[in-house]
Formats: structure tokens, sequence, C-alpha cells
């Protein structure tokens, strides 16, 4: 590859795929070799590079210069001018919306200048369909490293130490989920990957996947030599067929290299890993639901105690993680736990991968360290609400969590935090709602997620949360009385305290958390009968993800 | 589980469903290593190949394993992936996640549903569309959108999707 002067890097992440971006790198291509220049420039598709918003994304490397919002046929322009001549195509560049300046440097646009990346430090930067891209930059030394000089207990030590807590929503200490797991005894263990990612409007764990499989197949590797697992397993869902495909590649090419398979690194430790599919159920992103559909049943959620850890996939000891939480796992051995540990705040160490979506100037993807601002992530990442309209409110959590109002935006984050006033910290999920949006039917939103996803298993969720949304229904077509509003309070506690798994633990959250903070709303429907309902007006649906 | 069965699935029940994709069904499932907790991935790839799952097909997969029909029945109408009725040429998902919730998708739903004259999961009449509301397929940056199977159109207007569905519909000569 000596004679590569330059790299063209495009965006193949499925944001940037559904707005044409295989056609930008097809006529690249094209391109390239009608001027003759194969031999001189590569072009890499890589995962995404979070910037949704704007995409397609190309990048020229190692120019640093950074396109936005590219269409198939500006593909000429940047072949004939900047590859050929050495000219920047400046109508390509970010503009600043403030003051129309241009920008050609990705580190220098305001969206990336606050963030931190350690579970996205690949994507947008590698060929995820290419392990040799992975190893060139440090990819697998982690696995070597864990495996040839260090014991299982010098690794665990290592995840303790840097205070890393479980990405999926819970917040559990990862290093003593792994301590837990490696304690049992038996000879046959589990190690499964989480990528479920049930919450509508949250891309996180799917982005990794696409732009960086090998990070997460290198830390389950190394999660299982400490465990004492000689088998994995990733729970995806069936919706990302993109992030299947690259896993299907980068599995088959670790096997290829012997870095998954006997022997790996020539010690005695083999491992491999399996894929499952999810079938489109929510409640499936739950760690024992999600095993039992592993085992091709039916995914309903078990009583815990006894802890996956103890008894899991076909009744043995499963160490469950989610996607990201495995992401920062080759940094930590790589980088030092103290490195990590040095990041975020007391409780909550490292960064936080948020989905930044709804009315928001740049939705995308962000990598941000624990500790910082909603206020910083909305105006100075986020760009500010879009249209110049006025911020309502925030959705962290998805359909388990709460909403944030103007008072919570210089709330440092973290998990406790977060749940100090009054939602959580979740897989990542961030919508962000501005003044024409009704929270009513916000809250009406979820509720109908949750009733729909119920397992049924058990009753309070599966009938509770049948009965709010009818309450809420009434409401919003304005039958409602202030008795109905009451019932609906009490059923939001007597759901939280009595259902079997956190789905319907969680479901009142939306509405216990817009009845304190919108009150107003809920009484505007009930009196005030010309209320202006504003955007996001319900109209009822049919069964959403409910089959007749 | 029971032991297997000695009924090998002969004539399908349903003219329309193809015996060699029983056939080809019933390769994979031979092929695998084993079919203990592989219930899930079968129904995925039966589903790939019929398009749907029909009770025949549920019944072909329970004698199969030698597992109660109504096991297979519960686990396909336990998860939303799986259907049981055909699906139209061409299938129009219209995401309701919250990122495509909040930018309006309650509307394109609705006027979706007002174009083709159907509800969420339902064939047009002339077996050309099936619409069906699906939940973040992962481009929210482009909130709100509308997929026409695997072709994904971003930030859609209302005005806008009479246009596309034409697109369709001249493709097949019915405009
Ligand atoms: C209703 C429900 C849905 C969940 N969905 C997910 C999910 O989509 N992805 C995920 O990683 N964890 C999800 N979890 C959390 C998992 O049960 C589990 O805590 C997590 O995968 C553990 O990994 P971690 O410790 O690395 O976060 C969900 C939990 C509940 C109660
Ligand atoms: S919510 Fe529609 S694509 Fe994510």
């Amino acid at each position: 590859m000596e004679g590569i002067r330059t790299h063209i890097l495009v965006c193949g992440g499925t944001g940037c795929m559904a707005s044409e971006s295989e056609k930008v790198i097809k006529n690249l291509g094209l391109i390239l070799k009608a001027r003759e220049y194969k031999e001189e420039v590569k072009i890499v598709q890589t995962g995404c590079f979070g910037f949704c918003e704007q995409g397609p994304i190309v990048k020229i490397e190692p120019d640093d210069v950074f396109y936005v919002r590219v269409s198939p046929k500006d593909a000429k322009d940047i072949i004939d001018e900047h590859v050929i001549k050495g000219r920047i195509v400046e109508r390509l560049l970010y503009k600043e919306p403030s003051n129309e300046n241009t920008i050609n440097k990705q580190e220098d646009i305001p969206f990336y200048k606050k963030q931190l990346r350690i579970a996205l430090r690949n994507c947008g930067l590698i060929n995820p369909e290419d392990i040799y891209e992975y190893i060139a930059l440090g990819g697998y030394e982690a696995l070597g490293k864990a495996l040839t000089e260090m014991t299982k207990d010098a690794v665990l030590d290592e995840v303790k130490k840097s205070g890393l807590r479980g990405r999926g929503g819970g917040g559990f200490p990862t290093g003593l989920k792994w301590e837990i797991t490696k304690k049992q005894e038996s000879d046959v263990k589990f190690i499964i990957c989480n990528a479920d990612e049930g919450d509508p409007g949250a891309f996180m764990d799917r982005s990794i996947l696409e732009g960086d499989p090998h990070a997460v197949l290198e830390a389950m590797a190394i999660g299982a030599y400490v465990i004492g697992a000689d088998k994995g397993i990733i729970y995806i869902r069936a919706e990302y067929p993109l992030a299947i495909e690259r896993l299907n590649i980068a599995l088959k090419q670790a096997r290829d290299v012997g870095l998954l398979g006997k022997n790996i690194f020539g010690t005695n430790f083999n491992f491999d890993i399996d894929i499952k599919f999810g079938a489109g159920a929510f409640v499936c992103g739950e760690e024992t639901a999600l095993i039992n559909s592993c085992e091709g049943k039916r995914g309903e959620p078990n009583y815990k105690p006894p802890y996956p850890a103890e008894k899991g996939y076909w009744g043995h000891p499963t160490c469950v993680n989610n996607v990201e939480t495995f992401a920062n796992i080759t940094a930590i051995i790589n980088r030092g736990a103290q490195w990590f540990a040095s990041i975020g705040t007391e409780k909550s160490k490292g960064t936080k991968v948020f989905a930044l979506a709804g009315k928001i100037n740049n939705v995308g993807l962000v990598e941000v360290p624990m500790g910082i601002t909603l206020r910083e992530i909305i105006y100075d990442i986020g760009g500010g609400i879009q249209g110049g309209r006025k911020f309502k409110a925030l959705q962290t959590g998805g359909p388990s969590g709460g909403v944030l109002t103007e008072d919570n935006l210089d709330t440092k984050i973290d998990y406790d935090s977060l749940i100090e006033i009054g939602s959580m910290m979740g897989s990542g999920g961030m919508i962000v709602m501005d003044e024409k949006d009704n929270m009513v039917n916000i809250a009406k939103f979820y509720l109908e997620f949750t009733m729909d996803e119920s397992c049924g298993r058990c009753t309070p969720c599966r009938i509770g949360t049948k009965r709010m949304y009818e309450i809420l229904n009434k409401i919003t077509s304005k039958k409602g009385t202030m008795a109905d509003l009451d019932a609906l309070k009490q059923l939001c506690y007597m759901i939280k305290d009595s259902s079997l798994c956190g789905l319907g633990q969680t479901a009142p959250n939306p509405v216990i958390s817009t009845m304190k903070h919108f009150w107003h709303e809920y009484l505007a429907f009930i009196k005030d009968v010309d209320h202006p309902q504003g955007e996001g007006k319900y109209v009822p649906k049919n069964k959403i993800g409910i089959k007749s | 589980m029971t032991k297997q069965q000695a009924i090998s699935v002969t004539t399908p029940m349903t003219q329309d469903l193809p015996k060699e994709k029983f056939d080809e069904l019933e390769t994979f499932i031979d092929q695998m290593e084993t079919t203990k907790g592989a219930l899930i991935e079968i129904l995925h790839k039966a589903q790939n190949l019929f398009g749907y799952l029909p009770r025949d097909v549920q019944l072909f997969v329970a004698r199969k394993l030698g597992i109660p029909g109504a096991e297979v029945y519960g686990v396909v109408s336990f998860y939303s992936y799986f259907t049981t009725k055909p699906r139209g040429k061409y299938t129009i998902s219209c995401c309701m996640g919250t990122a495509c919730f909040v930018r309006g998708a309650d509307k394109i739903i609705e006027r979706l549903k007002e174009i083709l004259g159907i509800e969420s999961n339902e064939i047009t009449e002339d077996g050309l569309f099936t619409l069906i509301d699906v939940r973040c397929i992962g481009a929210c940056g482009l909130a709100p959108i509308v997929k026409v199977d695997e072709k994904v159109y971003g930030r859609v207007k209302e005005e806008e999707l009479e246009d596309i569905i034409n697109t369709y519909r001249l493709l097949e000569g019915k405009k």
C-alpha cells in the first residue's frame, strides 16, 4: 500500500447509506478509474461518523478535510478538484449555521469539539470489513496482552479498577459482574453480548457493530478468558441487516487468522462466537428474556434471582453485557484502568454514547465524558433546537425513562444524577422536544409502546398498562375527569411496585415524569376544550407491533 | 421434548405453498448441527422462504422438530417480526420510533393509510402493498422515514407520499 497517497473515507453507516453513500462510493471509484488514479488513491467505506444529520459524510486523509451532504454527483468535483488539483471544494464544507463560516477540519466543527471518543474510536476511521485495518490500529493487542502477559485476576482487577459500569441501562459495575460469573463453579459458562437495542430512536449499539465489530469480538474474548467461558453469543435484532452482515464478515476473518477458535495466541484458550437473531420484541433486551429467546423460546423474563451469572443460558453461568460496555474493554486493557478512571465523575467513569434525535439541529451519535451538562450536549454539540424554536423537554432512557426540563439543563450527567432528577441514563437515547410538542401525547406514545411490548407474563404490566392507556386516551380525547387523573396516578405506582421485570417496573415513568413537570398540560385536556394540541398530536393506530 | 414423530411431511394443505420451499426448509433443518434451541432461527429461515408463516409451515416445523404445534405458534405469535399473513409485492414500512414520531411520523402513517386504503398490517386489494409500522430502523437522522422494501425515503413529507407510491404502481402498470 506504499503507493497510496490519499484516502477517501466515506461513511457506510445505515443513516448515510440511506442517503445514497453507496452511490457516492461507486461514482468516486468510476471517476478515479477514468482518471487513472486508482493506484494512488484509496476509497474506504467506514462506519458511522456520528454526524448523521449532515450525511453522507466524506473525509479526505491526510488532508484532513471533512465534506458533508455529499451527493453522488459531487464525486466528480471531489476527485477532479480536490484529489487531483488539491483545491478544496468549498461548497461541500460544513457551514456554521450561526455565521455561515465554513470549517475544513472535523475536529473544528462544534459538533465534535466536546466529544471524547473511546467506544466509537474507530467508527469513521477504519473499514469495518477489513480485520487488518483494525489490527493496524492496535486491534487484538489487548487480547494478546491479556492472554499472554496477564492472569485472569489481573485482567479482572483492571476492569474493576477502571470503574466501568454497564452501558445497557442498569449501570451495574462490569468488573463485579465478571467476578461473580468467574466465581461460579462450572465447566460450561457463556458470555453474551446484548445487541438487542430495543429503545426506539436509539442507535448506539448498531453504529458500533457496523463501524467497529472487531472491538466487540475482542472484548468478548477477553471477558470469556476472565470468567472461564469458551463460547459466546451475540444476540442481535433482525432489523439490523447491515450490522449482522458486518459481524458475520468480522467473525469469519477473525476465525481465518486464528483470533477466534482453538489455542488463541498459542495459549490453551479456546473461544468462538455464535450469532442469534431477535425477532422484534423489546422485552428481549432484558437479560433473562434474552436468554430464553436465545434458547428458541418465547422471550419472557424470569424472576431474579437466580441471576444469569449463576444460572443463565441452558442453566449455565452466563455473563450478559451490552455492546457499548464491551466496546470500552480493549481501551481499558491497552491504556490502563487509571487512565479510564480519570475520565468522568466520581461514580461514573469514562464516556457515554448518546443518540441525539428529535427536534435538534445536529441529529447524530455523540460520545461525551460523563459529567458533561445537558446544555453542552444540546446547544454546543447538538447545535440547538430546530427552526430556532424553544427547548421544552428531553427524554432520556427511552420508554423506561423520564423527561427533563429547562431546569435540569445544567446538571452534570451521570448514572446517579439522572436518577436524582427523575430520569435515567438508559441505553443512550436522547430525544429532544420543542415548544410545539404536547407532553401528554408524548407520554401516551411511550405508553402505547410499552403496552404493546408487555410480554403478558405478569398481570400488573399486561393489564395495568392497558388500563393506563385507556385513561390517557380518554383524557386526550377531552372526555377525562379529575377522577381519571387520580386513577392514572394510582395505577402508575401500582404497576411500578408490582411488575415482574424492568419493563413493567419502568413503564409508568414517562407518565409520572410528564405529570410532574407538565401537569398543566394534563389539566388543559380536562378543562380547556380549545387547548391547542401542538405537534405529535396522537392519532389512534392499529395495533403497532402486535399481530392479529 | 417429545419424541420426533414418524410422519414425514407430505403434500402441503394449501395449494399455493410450493413443495420446493418445504424441501429447502427440510434440508436447512436437517443440516443443522443441533435443533436444540434453534426454533427461532428456523422460523426466520421459513419466513425468508415463504414470505410469511402460514399454519402449514408452522405445523411442518413442529412435526419436523417433534414439538407441539402450539409451541411453535406460541413463539410465532410472541415476536412481532413473524407474520402469519401473506405480504404484498412491496412492503411499505413506516417508522414509528420516537425520533420519527416527534418529527411527525403519525401524520405520515395516516396519509399512507389514506392513499392505500388499508390499515397497518394489511395488504392492498391488488396485492401490491403491505403497510407495516416498524420501530426505528436506525436512520433517525433522516426522520421521518418511510421504507419501501429496502429503499429508504428520508425526511419524507406528506405531500410526497402519493408520488412515491405511484412510482411503484407505474412499475407494475397499475396506474
Ligand atoms: C425491558 C428491558 C429492556 C432492556 N433492553 C436492553 C437493550 O436493548 N440492550 C441492552 O444492552 N440492555 C438492555 N436491558 C438491560 C439488560 O437487562 C442488562 O442489564 C444488560 O444487557 C447488561 O449489560 P451491561 O451490564 O453491560 O449494561 C434491558 C432491560 C430491561 C428491563
Ligand atoms: S426512530 Fe425512525 S429511524 Fe429511528
